[in-house]
């Protein structure tokens, strides 16, 4: 370990600072792990997209956020959740479709949602989330708020019409928005250079007069520098940015997926030794910030920790389905404004099923 | 005062009442609106509240809900009608969904206002009539008013309400006149979910909606010269849809003709149709029945487009054609 990373990492200037940082990504890992396990033990249905591989682009970037900004996820958000600080068991909750869950129950693994720490969703439509994160941004300038938004995506999104226009609105408004391209180099089974013309991702933010650059996504160090920078650079200046983290999924694209058809055993070798939470560790380590026993003991807490989110979720009551109508609609007067409706509906839609949220 | 002056007047109230109302959407701005609703707007309230858009419907309907969920109440004018299509992952796949999906901790108080309709030579591409897609989706909330007061209205509830709505308006009833309450208050405040019976009659009711009632309201005084009363009921809103105001009509007349200048395969027609045969059953003397657009293309020339429209005359013929069924005529 040279003494300039040291110098330079922010996240190394203290045993507290470094032990939150690998504890989140080492949190996400162990979630990720027990959730795969789940999964194939019929606990958690649907489609359920892992974040192994991906902590420190996860962490890295959301460290930066204050109370005052707003966080956009993809589908793949078990990560993003866990980052912000959302309750595992919550989170586990939602997995397995509880009414602890952090939506109820109503969401599932893709549309996690913490409102109180300002992360607006996972979202399952790809590049969908994009323009409703620039809005996001709108109502922060609309309000000369001091927060800005994190938006995270895939690198499949890149490709998306939505991509094209969000990216263009949030440079056009001078908007406070960063967009994140978690690149992890496939989309499903496609791998970049099949998808995009231009490989270098970051690039494409010329396109808008944007800044654009790329880092290592499996260093947390460059990518909390990074976001940091281009946070405050939005926050202050109004001027939006695109910032690449170069990462890697371990797992296929979801737990459906191994993810070695279409990527080679060498590939995923070569990923698997920059692993971001060894890479992170051993450089807290070498520095003298944590102890080896420091992050065995903290591994341990995180093992705990999971396996007590996954027993406090397993033993959680479901939805009651006479809530099955709850939420549709946000207004207190929809019961009223729909109660005409209930003249020879359906079988099934009948008044006495409802539960308007009022 | 026109369809159209009364929709200005409250969206600038609405402007004036409440700072988290903003307008949003292409040409609203400096070019007055390419139908002139919003027109003064922008120079009155600047280009914050009066936002103009490129044209990026999927990216400015986006931003409108994603505003809204941070408490913003958006308004968002799509063009046409046929526009929206390029934006509906956004309206019908996250505008719809967020309450919801979310366990109910985020609403999407918006607005997004189109007009659609035909009439006009805009051929196939820009004369649609497209509510029944939106109002075939939970979550949303599909009004279209038909008069003056009821756009006046309906607006300012639609804005007020704190779930996405889509108004609906229509090409031709820009210019239609008509009183508005000289109160800016909540004197003129229209419910969503309530129609409204347009015209009394005992001896056929005919349902429609936008700039159809107009039609329906011609027809019926073409067939008050044949001695039958028709009792004309403006749904004003498609979702939710007030059963209870047709089916008290049905039940006295024994006779429900729909008319809509959408497609009536999947209409509103088929959805009226089904929830009167079931309630009034044993009140129907015919089965329902149901006028719309000739389910084609919308055709350029003249008398293509006429032919394809449910205008008076087809209107006219199919409640001729029910009432003889019925032994009236």
């Amino acid at each position: 370990m040279s003494s300039s990373v040291e110098q330079h990492s922010p996240l190394l200037r203290d045993a507290a600072a470094a032990r939150r940082i690998l504890r989140q990504m080492v949190l996400i890992r162990r979630f990720e792990e027990r959730t795969e396990e789940q999964y194939t033990r019929a606990r958690i249905g649907g489609y359920c997209h892992l974040a192994i591989g991906e902590e420190a682009a996860n962490v890295g970037a959301i460290e930066p956020l204050t109370d005052a900004d707003y966080l956009f996820g993809s589908y793949r958000d078990h990560g993003t959740a866990l980052a912000v600080g959302s309750d595992p068991a919550a989170v586990m909750g939602e997995l397995f479709g509880k009414a602890t869950g952090v939506a109820g129950g109503y969401g599932g693994s893709m549309h996690l949602v913490d409102v109180e720490r300002r992360f607006l969703g996972g979202w399952g439509i790809v590049g969908g989330h994009l323009p409703i994160a620039v809005g996001a941004a709108l109502a922060l300038d609309y309000r000369e708020a001091d927060g800005v938004v994190l938006c995270q995506l895939g690198d499949g999104a890149m490709n998306t019409g939505a991509f094209h226009e969000a990216l263009n609105l949030a440079a056009l408004w001078k908007l406070p928005i960063v967009f994140q391209v978690i690149n992890n180099q496939y989309g499903m089974g496609t791998s970049v250079a099949m998808a995009s013309a231009e490989t270098e991702l970051w690039k494409r933010a010329a396109a808008y007069e944007m800044h654009g650059e790329r880092v290592d996504g499996n260093d947390v160090d460059a990518v909390y520098e990074a976001a940091s920078r281009l946070l405050q650079i939005a926050r202050e200046q109004r001027r939006p940015a695109l910032l690449e983290t170069l990462t890697y999924r371990f797992r296929g694209h979801s737990v459906a997926d191994a993810g070695k058809v279409y990527r080679t055993p060498e590939e995923i070798a070569a990923w698997k030794a920059r692993d971001p939470i060894e890479l992170f560790a051993a450089r807290a380590i070498e520095a003298g910030v944590l102890t080896a026993d420091d992050v065995a003991v903290l591994r341990r807490d995180v093992d705990t920790q999971v396996s007590d989110a996954i027993k406090e979720a397993a033993s959680a009551p479901s939805p009651d389905v006479a809530h099955l109508y709850d939420n549709v609609y946000g207004d207190a007067g929809t019961g009223e404004q729909f109660a005409r409706m209930d003249t020879a509906a359906p079988f099934g839609e009948r008044r006495e099923t409802r539960n308007w949220r009022t | 005062m026109t369809y159209r002056e009364a929709l200005r007047r409250a969206l600038d109230e609405e402007l004036e009442r409440d700072d988290n109302v903003f307008l949003m959407g292409e040409e609203i701005g400096r070019f007055e609106g390419s139908y002139k609703v919003t027109a003064g707007l922008w120079k009155k309230w600047g280009g914050k509240r009066v936002r103009e858009t490129p044209i990026s419907e999927e990216g400015f309907v986006g931003a409108g809900i994603g505003a809204a969920m941070l408490g913003l109440r958006p308004v968002v004018e799509i063009m046409t009608v046929n526009f929206i299509l390029v934006a509906m992952d956004m309206v019908v796949n996250h505008a719809a969904k967020i309450s919801q999906m979310f366990g109910g901790k985020i609403n999407v108080p918006m607005v997004i206002r189109t007009p659609g309709g035909a009439g006009a030579q805009l051929t196939a591409q820009h004369s649609q009539s497209l509510e029944v897609m939106f109002a075939h989706t939970p979550g949303l909330k599909v009004v279209a008013p038909s008069s003056p007061a009821d756009a006046y209205g309906l607006l300012k509830t639609a804005i007020r309400d704190d779930d996405p709505v889509l108004f609906m308006e229509n090409l031709i009833l820009y210019n239609q006149t008509g009183p508005i309450p000289d109160d800016d208050g909540d004197e003129g405040l229209v419910p969503i979910g309530r129609a409204n019976v347009v015209r009394p009659g005992d001896d056929l009711t005919m349902v429609a909606h936008s700039y159809t009632v107009r039609r329906c309201l011609t027809v019926a005084d073409r067939l008050s010269q044949l001695g039958v009363q028709a009792e004309v009921i403006d749904l004003r809103s498609l979702r939710p849809l007030d059963v209870d105001t047709v089916v008290d009509s049905v039940r006295r007349t024994g006779r429900c003709l729909v008319a809509e200048e959408g497609w009536s395969t999947f209409g509103v027609g088929a959805e009226v149709a089904a929830r009167v045969h079931r309630a009034c059953f044993d009140d129907l003397d015919a089965p329902v029945e149901r006028v719309g657009g000739a389910e084609v293309p919308m055709p350029y020339a003249k008398p293509l487009e006429m032919a394809a429209m449910p205008l008076e005359d087809k209107i006219e013929a199919a409640a001729r054609g029910l009432l003889r069924d019925c032994g009236v005529l």
